[in-house]
């Protein structure tokens, strides 16, 4: 590979990595925070990427709209999007134990994706959407770098939001939730709603994550939403990198980003005909490496520790 | 203070407290005890707002209480500690207190991306606080620790500084003495006591240890088999047949003065 | 009407399946407190492992069910000990995680052994038999004894519960967990039993879904969902209570494709157990909450 092969192919590889960061923080919110069991990203990254590419897109007779918005409406559609399905799925869930959160949002994943395949007045179904540019599109700043440059940028602010929360007294509850609800009770504060404020707030960020990456691919189908795209990936990411840890959650998806593409390159070298046995050895290698890690480190690359105060001890 | 009226519950066919009735006078640290299964912690449960009752009602200060939930309970000035300690097992003792104090504008999520510099300056002011309570029980070397590491004894004692964490009226200690050894038992003695005549708390203490009963609370009930037997001054019921009869006959915890541990069974949540 | 009766039959035979996976999914909920998401996934490999059976000794399409049974049982075991057991001590929700990722790892394990593409058990279309005294409605064979078999496997869990040590050892584990162990009672080897039914019993599950339709890497995970629901909806802990749930399930599911599209029959299963979890999440039949 010559030079601007390989710099094409790393602008391409940081920027999905970018766009699971997103995700992996926002799983980190729920998960790693609160201890909420959300395995419906997929669901949450797929409204969030629909919205944007339904808002941003050109009118075309086969969906509805596009309505041929800038990127940052869409974006911000998207978070509307799924902060909306967060507060459905949280008011439904927040009293209830973390496994029925599990199925619950498992269903709602499923249910999604259903949707999107099925209603093509509004996805146009399994053909799915096409042609979503990239900002600043016919115009010299139109490159890959650039969009690099604005998901890390993107990356950086959700990290700064989610970092002060998690150091916040906010944050403090959210801990403290996850370590013994009697106990918060106790101190006085509302399980029920500081959870779902959490639930709602880490949907809102992969619904972001979704957006962004609906600009990146240019292309939506129901099949970019699997389950193991979606959820398992992110899965991964945040508990190899440290769940409760945000700096880990960033590290895990470029990690685990990076063995996921590496072995892309090694089935890539099979002869054509053993693809598909190809895409099932990596699921089977990723899965292995969630098993190993949870048997031998599940605290993570880099485990969580508590935040540094934040007020100046006297 | 706090007025228990005729409260009774029932875990299916299981009658665990039958009408019982009494009073925790402002100012006094209540004792009740009772063998095992004697319908102690349900009753404290029921209070603490755990789960209702199933007929009868909690007066505090007059007001119906009533079921309301424990996150509700505690800003009218109701607190508990818990048999077996509670604490946020991968937060520092520091952080453990800091979760306490209500009314924290940092609780609110768009304050802490907006108003930073005002729920910084709230945050200093609750570790004064916390350094106060810190010094108060005598723990301030551990207090960078995660609390998940203490011992038994020193998480009792970071539960009931929890209790302190806020303006308390009535604090209800659940075993404070349980699980405790000699020397921390003083301390968490001399602190229940100290609480009591400096700042006024009101408390109401299920325990064991009857020289840890004897040695705080005036007046004390005595539970048995869902109902109250006797209450009084801790030597008018060492005198009193019907409570020798309880603890002999009932056989659970054998002989009364014993400190006995319970088994978890007893915390009392319903299956 | 006859369409009616028709849908109810079909709701009946996919009732079945659910039961089979949802009294599994609620023992080991019931025992080891968690929900086991590659539940569908081992419905999967059973299905797979009946039909190696019967192709490498050419036996006939029912020959797939005590195959994929065994085989079954003997992997949830395996995964247990190799893998579940070691993160046991943990919190259950890391065991949920496991789960999960295991849930993949049996996937793409079945499209590396037998490819993705659908597969059969018998080749040929199976004649159904009219039911003149039922306003001609049809029944295939191969649908009366997925019923009757279910029919049987309940009976045989139901008398493993109320009849055996180990049966009655189970359900008081699955009520009161701190007592059972107190009590004395054998942990470890009902945990291996649970797994030995729940795993036979997905194995069954996967044979009659292929049976009745076909063979796919994904068809166990798309089941998924109404099976928890079944679970759900029964109580989760409560075996019983998972054969309504199932049978409820299967015959809504079957049931709406007169008012709405049939691809969205999972939506059915999931909007029941929406409700469910709204209105009583302890289930029809008190569960663990």
């Amino acid at each position: 590979m010559e030079l601007s092969g390989i710099a094409s192919y790393l602008i391409s590889f940081l920027t999905f990595a970018g766009v699971y960061a997103v995700l992996a923080l926002g799983l980190n919110m729920q998960w790693g925070f609160t201890g909420q069991f959300n395995i419906g990203i997929a669901g949450f990254f797929a409204v969030g990427a629909y919205t944007s590419a339904i808002l941003t897109t050109p009118s075309s007779p086969a969906y509805l709209g596009g309505f041929g918005m800038p990127f940052l409406v869409g974006l911000a559609g998207a978070v509307i999007a799924s902060t909306l399905l967060g507060v459905i799925v949280g008011l439904i869930t927040a009293r209830l134990r973390t496994d029925y959160l599990a199925i619950a949002s498992i269903g709602i994943a499923e249910m999604v994706r259903l949707f999107v395949k099925n209603e093509d007045w509004l996805t146009n179904g399994v053909r799915g959407i096409a042609g979503i540019e990239r900002p600043f599109a016919d115009t010299l700043l139109d490159s890959p770098l650039t969009y690099l440059v604005i998901v890390a940028l993107f990356v950086a602010g959700v990290y700064f939001l989610v970092e002060r929360a998690y150091a916040s007294p906010w944050g403090r509850v959210l801990r403290a939730i996850r370590e013994n609800e009697p106990a918060t009770a106790a101190a006085g504060k509302s399980i029920a709603g500081f959870r779902l404020q959490a639930f709602v707030l880490g949907s809102a960020i992969m619904g972001l994550g979704g957006g962004l990456y609906a600009h990146f691919f240019g292309f939506l189908s129901p099949e970019a939403f699997m389950p193991l795209y979606g959820t398992f990936l992110v899965w991964v990411m945040l508990i190899a990198g440290g769940s409760g840890n945000n700096r880990g959650a960033i590290l895990g998806a470029v990690l685990v980003w990076g063995v996921w593409s590496g072995t892309e390159l090694l089935t890539g070298m099979l002869p054509s005909e053993h693809a598909t046995q190809g895409a099932a050895l990596r699921v089977l290698l990723i899965g292995v490496l969630l098993q190993v890690i949870l048997v031998t480190r599940p605290e993570g690359v880099l485990p969580e520790k508590p935040p540094r105060l934040i007020a100046r001890k006297r | 203070m706090i007025r228990i009226d005729n409260v009774s519950k029932a875990f299916g066919g299981l009658q665990a407290v039958r009408g019982v009735s009494f009073e925790v006078a402002q100012g006094s640290i209540t004792g009740l005890i009772g063998p095992n299964g004697a319908g102690k912690s349900s009753l404290f449960n029921i209070v603490a707002g755990l789960f209702p009752p199933s007929s009868g009602r909690v007066l505090l200060d007059g007001h119906d209480i009533t079921g309301l939930p424990p996150h509700k309970l505690f800003h009218r000035g109701l607190v508990r500690t818990f048999q077996i300690p509670h604490e946020f097992s991968r937060m520092t003792v520091r952080e453990n207190l800091m979760v306490v104090p209500p009314g924290q504008s940092g609780e609110n999520l768009f304050k802490t991306w907006l108003r930073w510099d005002k729920v910084k300056q709230q945050d200093s002011e609750v570790l004064d606080r916390v350094d106060d309570v810190l010094k108060f029980l005598e723990i301030t070397h551990v207090a960078d620790e995660l609390a998940g590491n203490l011992s038994g004894g020193q998480k009792k004692l970071l539960d009931l500084g929890r209790t302190m964490m806020t303006d308390a009226k009535m604090v209800l200690l659940d075993e404070p003495g349980a699980g405790v050894n000699r020397t921390l038992l003083g301390k968490i003695r001399e602190a229940i006591l100290r609480l009591n005549r400096e700042r006024g708390y009101t408390f109401c203490v299920i325990e064991h240890d009857m020289d840890l009963i004897s040695a705080l609370c005036e007046p004390v009930h005595v539970m048995a088999d869902g109902e109250l037997i006797a209450s009084g001054s801790m030597e008018a019921l060492r005198q009193n047949e019907e409570v020798r009869e309880a603890y002999l006959g009932g056989g659970a915890s054998g002989r009364m003065g014993e400190t006995a541990r319970q088994p978890s069974t007893d915390e009392g949540e319903p299956s | 009407m006859t369409d009616i009766l028709q849908l109810l039959i079909y709701g009946l035979v996919l009732g079945s399946v659910l039961t089979m996976g949802a009294i599994g999914v609620s023992m080991i909920f019931g025992i080891l407190r968690f929900a086991h998401f590659a539940h569908g996934d081992f419905m999967t490999l059973g299905a797979y492992l009946g039909l190696s059976f019967i192709s490498a000794f050419g036996l006939s399409s029912w020959w797939a069910l005590p195959a994929a049974m065994v085989g079954m049982a003997v992997i949830a075991v395996f995964i247990d000990q190799v893998l579940y057991r070691r993160i046991r001590r943990t919190q259950p929700v890391i065991l949920l995680i496991a789960s999960f990722g295991m849930a993949l790892i049996l996937r793409s394990l079945v499209q590396l052994i037998w490819g993705s593409d659908n597969q059969t058990y018998a080749s040929g279309i199976q004649f159904p038999w009219q039911l003149d005294w039922l306003g001609g409605m049809r029944l295939k064979p191969d649908h009366l004894w997925i019923m009757l078999i279910s029919l049987g496997l309940v009976a045989g869990v139901h008398l493993f519960l109320t009849r055996t040590r180990l049966g009655k050892a189970m359900r008081a584990m699955s009520d009161n967990m701190d007592l059972a162990l107190v009590s004395g009672i054998p942990a470890e080897r009902v945990i291996m039993v649970t797994w030995v039914i729940g795993g036979a019993l997905a194995g069954a599950a996967g044979v009659f879904l292929g049976i009745d339709t076909r063979l796919h890497p994904v068809m166990g995970w798309t089941t998924l969902l109404p099976v928890f629901a079944a679970a759900i909806l029964g109580g989760i802990g409560r075996p019983y209570g998972a054969i309504a749930g199932g049978m409820i399930i299967g015959v809504s599911m079957e049931m709406s494709t007169l008012l709405i599209p049939a691809a969205y029959k999972p939506a059915v299963a999931f909007a029941i157990m929406v409700g469910m979890l709204i209105l009583r999440p302890q289930g029809i039949f008190k569960g663990t909450v």
